[in-house]
């Protein structure tokens, strides 16, 4: 937790702006590949991200995604004002989803978001309180 | 690191500086310094695309001199379905395999029957696949090598099934040294290509040891001795014993036939280089989520958009559908005899496929980010507006070769201008900026 953040940068995502969904994701996947990642590495963040990313893309107002690189961990927190969930637990599980048909048309809504970032990462933990938003903490281990 | 080999070649009394190559490359590897286009090996990936739009004829395409290609005792034709593309419609392409013995050639080796043996090898290991989706088609070279140098994650994608000109050449040498009892190195098979990317696929595949095509020679070199030896066959010597069984298939060099002979609703067809890079982002970024197969070409159009081709790629399209329509099922495989051959692995590339990433900012990732955010520094004092004369094609891409070392600030004639013009604060200013890159 100590470890000297070599690299910082914020990013805003806006809530049901569909027609730029994606890009922080796509952001955060050229910085690591530029400071030279392994390319898994590079790819599971990437998965991570767009999965977070597009959470709050279809369920919240706005969020924030903060993208912290350390000496050898990658870290994504997400931090998002909306709807937040009501069991997390239950969120988890694979296949679940509260997608509203529009969304599952677009091809979203498969259950796998959540489930998916956890198995992209090394460490993950996630927050929310019903209401209010959600918080996600998404660390990678880079070696 | 290993040496690539490029089938281009720079001649540097011709150029002129004109930097049309830099603007179009799509991997940006190629700067020009004191009027003088170079090339970037790690980065070229061998689309041909600069020696398109070079004004001066200075970037010339290496393929194999015709008169090399007759050192071999035997010597076989294979040309690319799009050579009968080039010829007016009413000129008999029987009378083209007669042209190409006339100038030479022993033997012309016909890929139809690999077209369709491959095709279907690709649908049986489509349909038993079970990994990560969706899978890209290893047909078009410069796609191969686009993604080994920037999309390194995506490499385990690339179908691992060979070539049709690849199993064509490797079927006719075993038959012919069988049927003429002569080793097979006396047979020298000799590809007409119509882009430089099948050169280095010959030359130094990819994905296997060596390539079963020995040289390759340019559709372009070729044509105006054929032109001339194809308007004196006259009809009357189109004969079996001169033609054999002619068979004739467009194979995949158009674009969408290789799907369209898949048959799979989930595939997708995309040609030229823009395009495709698009595609491979959103492949990158886990965007196709419903598309199981992807016919990737860096020709737009497919092989028949080649930059070594003299038919305008529209109307060899016209011509290779009309002789689809005429010589539509001349070829006949036996299904069960390729699935025996596809279980055996005759199919299959001998390799996998490695990733051939571009070397970091700094092996040290500490080092590595100090560098990018020196180089984002760099970038955000440049006008951005990518006009080219440091010899850079972007100010992104300038930024970077400062970073590195390779460039100096006071190539650019905005910012580089003012230090050099007056100095003063604003001196002081990009000194900052531009680190101790000196």
């Amino acid at each position: 937790m100590e470890d000297e953040v070599l690299f910082f940068q914020e990013f805003s995502i806006m809530g049901k702006d569909f027609s730029n969904a994606g890009t922080v994701s796509t952001q955060i996947k050229s910085i690591l590949k530029e400071i030279g990642f392994d390319p898994v590495i590079v790819r599971r963040a990437a998965i991570a991200a767009y999965e977070a990313e597009m959470n709050v893309v279809m369920y919240a107002e706005r969020g924030v995604v903060r993208l912290r690189v350390t000496p050898d961990k990658i870290r994504i927190e997400l931090e998002d004002e909306g709807q937040g969930i009501e069991d997390i637990e239950l969120a988890m599980q694979e296949g679940y989803s509260t997608a509203t048909p529009e969304m599952r048309e677009m091809g979203f809504g498969a259950g796998m978001g959540l489930p998916n970032i956890k198995r992209n990462s090394d460490h993950f933990e996630i927050t929310s309180e019903p209401g209010k938003g959600t918080k996600l903490n998404i660390v990678i281990n880079a070696r | 690191m290993e040496k690539y080999y490029h089938p281009i070649k720079f001649v540097e009394e011709r150029c002129q500086g004109r930097m049309k190559c830099m603007r179009v490359c799509p991997t940006q590897a190629i700067r020009v310094k004191n009027s003088k286009a170079r090339l970037i090996e790690d980065l070229c990936v061998d689309c041909g695309e600069c020696i398109n739009v070079c004004p001066s004829g200075a970037i010339v395409p290496l393929t194999d001199p015709f008169a090399r290609s007759m050192d071999f005792k035997y010597k076989v034709a294979l040309p690319s379905p799009v050579l009968f593309s080039q010829f007016r419609p009413d000129v008999d392409p029987r009378k083209v395999v007669i042209g190409l013995k006339r100038i030479g050639f022993d033997y012309v080796c016909d890929v139809s029957r690999a077209c369709q043996e491959v095709t279907i090898a690709l649908e049986e290991f489509l349909s038993t696949y079970r990994g990560r989706l969706p899978l890209i088609s290893s047909f078009c070279p410069t796609v191969v090598r686009l993604i080994q140098v920037k999309y390194p994650d995506l490499t385990e994608l690339v179908v691992p099934i060979d070539v049709p000109r690849e199993i064509a050449a490797r079927d006719f040498k075993h038959e012919l040294s069988k049927k003429l009892g002569v080793d097979m190195q006396e047979i020298g098979v000799i590809y007409i290509t119509t882009c430089p990317a099948k050169i280095v696929s010959i030359k130094q595949p990819a994905e296997k040891e060596r390539s079963w095509i020995d040289g390759a020679i340019s559709l372009v070199d070729v044509f105006a001795p054929l032109f001339s030896a194809v308007s004196d066959v006259k009809d009357e010597d189109v004969t079996e014993e001169e033609v054999g069984d002619f068979t004739f298939d467009a194979g995949w060099s158009m674009l969408g036939e290789m799907t369209r002979l898949l048959g799979s609703e989930r595939s997708i067809a995309v040609s030229g280089m823009s395009d495709v890079t698009k595609v491979l982002d959103d492949i990158e970024n886990s965007k196709l989520r419903d598309i199981d197969f992807v016919e990737l070409s860096s020709c737009l159009g497919g092989c028949i958009g080649g930059s070594l081709v003299v038919e305008n790629m529209y109307v060899a399209r016209n011509s290779l559908l009309k002789l689809l329509k005429r010589f539509r099922g001349s070829t006949t495989v036996n299904r069960e005899e390729v699935l025996d051959r596809y279980r055996e692995g005759y199919y299959f590339l001998e390799r996998k496929l490695a990733p051939r990433p571009l070397r970091p900012l700094d092996p040290d990732v500490a080092k590595a980010i100090e560098k990018k955010k020196q180089k984002d520094s760099i970038y955000n004092s440049l006008p951005k507006i990518d006009c080219g004369c440091c010899g850079a094609p972007t100010c992104l891409a300038f930024a970077e070769d400062i970073v590195r070392g390779q460039a100096s600030l006071d190539d650019c004639i905005y910012v580089g201008g003012v230090r050099r013009g007056q100095g003063g604060q604003k001196d002081q200013e990009r000194k900052d900026i531009s680190g101790d890159h000196r």
